[in-house]
């Protein structure tokens, strides 16, 4: 018992993170119908911006968090936008799929080049206190990075659902032309949504690096999991994202104790097809048909 | 017009006349990117100082030796078709690859070339395969691991293990190895654990570890794995020794773990705090050049560049043919070669053999425990 509660949490704790991630490719997928392949790189990248406030200019902590989440807003949010969704997007999907891609490798590369290719420490935002409860080791960062993530993504819902800009926000993924028809500034709107991807990857970044180390290629696995939640949980949906996010941080851990550990990196794409093949919408998605 | 044809000609001939600055290609081929991009990074940055120390001092045969950067991707087609192109090159030697899934592979485009490699993998199926011209930097996991089962056994007197290994070549070759020295010391195996390269999260795999009872469990992961898993350790409140080889309590995996890592231990055949004075002032350099500590890939280069001088300067010209020949056999002393650190000698499979040291972090820092004799 105490097992399957040890299981439990920690892949809920991976999970969340996982969901952060994946929430990502859900927003930039309803503004801009592309699939950001640099989701991963996304997460790794203001880890570094967190690093550098720190060693460089020598910021606390917290400041350096602060100024990460900056530069992520203007590199990751308005940066991409801008310099890359902007005059790609009029081209069609695919090369701006492809330029994301070649965005990922960019990112990697010139982490590696400026800061090195070695795993780099980071330090931990919660405190590493450790609990026993009911057997399993339950640590104080676990439960933290869970309920971060959770009010995060469930701030998010409630922003969209529940306020002025964030229904401006819905309508303009929906449909952009009938939203501009109806007053909304469908360019701000945009922009929003990569400026809360960026703060989303942010927040991930901060809360999985002091567990994974920061590294120039940690967004390789980070994206593709994400990627993989995305498409289970249901990829037009946020609380999709968060459910899958959470089942294959789960599935991971248990998969790797109760099934194989030599096969436990094959479990979520099992899952993965079966979801395609049974439910292409995803587990809570909606059906959607795109003229093509 | 004529005239600036004259200068043209007289200055081509000129250019032509003049001699030429010989250079003796040497190839670096490692794992730049991809996961193995720590380790190569380190390997190649030991190669590239001792090279610069070597040339600064006159060269090898007072010829210059030009080292060219191959990035093998971590992958070992790529590493394969990086070979390749450093013969096509005209590469007298190769430095690398560190990765043994990589090395397995692209050691036999060297071979069909006859140049002498020089790699920094462990994997013991390397040194298995009658290849003439490869050649280790480090040990061999069928070599270290018996001198630390032997450890286990005689000192901490271990009779039930947990295996972790990284289900990769090299973590293969230092299961097969395990495995057979606890056949050889009659240790009872109550958990075999793989791990996946690159892998983050250790819980599932510290829960099954937990669950076995063992009085130590080995542990054989990548450094920046290891680290990960110690903190997992550390976090579930595993409290049986930890023991592995350097890839356990290396330099970087304490950086990473932190607290975490103090109480692991284990064996390592190169040690930036073992007290050997010619090791110390490497290190130093090395710091002050990288900015950063070196971990053992790092010295396994840079004792590589070395010997490759030296055996070149025994041989008396850089034949390939003729160095790979003179490596059979052959002992190297830091007295005669002081780039190699420590006395070292290669057999004729091109295992190497040396002192190694049976180590323990303790705040931070190996401690020493005993050193262990060349086998």
């Amino acid at each position: 018992m105490a097992e399957l509660l040890q299981l439990l949490i920690s892949g809920l704790a991976a999970g969340s993170i996982y969901a952060l991630a994946a929430v990502g490719f859900t927003l930039l997928w309803q503004a801009s119908q592309t699939i950001n392949f640099a989701q991963g790189e996304f997460v790794m990248l203001p880890a570094f911006f967190v690093l550098i406030g720190m060693t460089v200019f020598g910021l606390p902590l917290w400041l350096s968090i602060v100024f990460g989440l900056a530069l992520a807003l203007l590199i990751l949010g308005v940066a991409f936008k801008r310099l890359i969704v902007e005059p790609m997007l009029p081209h069609g999907t695919l090369p701006l799929v492809i330029a994301t891609i070649a965005l990922g490798l960019l990112m990697k590369e010139s982490v590696k080049e400026f800061y090195g290719a070695t795993a780099q420490p980071f330090p931990a935002i919660f405190p590493q206190t450790v609990y026993n409860v009911a057997g399993a080791s339950v640590s104080v960062q676990d439960i933290c990075n869970l309920i971060v993530s959770m009010l995060a993504i469930g701030s998010l819902q409630l922003f969209l659902n529940r306020t002025r800009t964030g229904r401006c926000m819905q309508a303009t993924a929906q449909n952009p032309a009938v939203a501009e028809v109806l007053g909304v500034n469908v360019k701000r709107m945009v922009l929003y949504t990569f400026l809360i991807n960026a703060a989303l990857a942010t927040i991930a970044s901060v809360l999985i690096s002091p567990i994974y180390l920061a590294k120039f290629s940690n967004g390789e696995t980070l994206g593709l999991v994400a990627f993989i939640a995305a498409i289970v949980g249901g990829f037009n949906q946020i609380r999709g994202a968060l459910v899958g996010g959470l089942l294959i941080g789960v599935i991971d851990n248990l998969s790797a104790v109760y099934v194989s550990s030599e096969y436990r990196s094959a479990m979520p794409l099992i899952l993965l097809i079966a979801i395609i093949l049974l439910r292409p919408q995803g587990l809570l998605g909606t059906p959607e048909g795109r003229t093509v | 017009m004529i005239n600036k044809l004259v200068y043209a000609t007289a200055l081509v001939t000129t250019l032509a006349a003049a001699p030429a600055m010989a250079e003796l290609k040497v190839g670096s081929i490692v794992e730049l990117s991809g996961p193995g991009a720590a380790a190569g990074t380190n390997f190649r940055d030991g190669v590239k100082m001792g090279f610069e120390e070597i040339n600064d001092a006159g060269g090898v045969l007072n010829e210059q030796i030009a080292v060219t950067e191959y990035d093998s991707q971590t992958d070992p087609q790529v590493s394969r078709a990086m070979v390749q192109k450093a013969i096509d090159d005209g590469v007298y030697a190769i430095m690398g690859t560190v990765f043994s899934s990589s090395t397995v592979v692209n050691m036999l485009v060297a071979r069909q070339a006859g140049i002498p490699q020089f790699t920094g993998s462990e994997a013991p199926s390397i040194t298995s395969m009658n290849n003439p011209y490869i050649f280790r930097t480090a040990f061999g996991s069928q070599k270290g691991v018996p001198k630390m089962a032997k450890y286990m056994a005689d000192e901490m007197k271990v009779k039930k293990v947990a295996i972790v290994w990284a289900n990769t070549e090299f973590g293969k070759g230092g299961h097969t190895s395990f495995l057979k020295e606890a056949e050889n010391h009659g240790f009872e195996i109550v958990a075999d654990i793989p791990t996946e390269q690159a892998q983050s999260d250790f819980s599932a795999d510290i829960v099954k570890l937990k669950g076995a009872q063992a009085d130590a469990a080995f542990v054989y992961v990548t450094e920046e794995e290891s680290a990960r898993f110690l903190r997992e350790a550390r976090k579930q409140g595993v409290t049986i020794p930890l023991v592995g080889e350097t890839t356990l309590i290396g330099h970087k995996v304490i950086e990473l773990a932190g607290e975490a890592a103090n109480g692991a231990m284990g064996h390592v055949g190169l040690t930036p705090d073992a007290n050997i004075p010619a090791m110390t002032e490497m290190v130093e350099k090395f710091k002050a050049k990288f900015n950063y500590t070196p971990d053992h890939n790092a010295i396994k280069g840079y004792t590589a560049a070395y010997a490759l001088k030296c055996v070149t300067e025994m041989v008396g010209e850089p034949d390939s043919q003729a160095i790979a020949e003179k490596m059979h056999g052959l002992t190297l002393k830091a007295a005669d070669c002081p780039g190699v650190l420590m006395d070292v000698s290669w057999d004729e499979t091109g295992e190497m053999s040396r002192e190694s040291f049976f180590v323990q972090v303790e705040n931070g820092k190996q401690v020493v425990k005993a050193v262990l004799p060349p086998n």
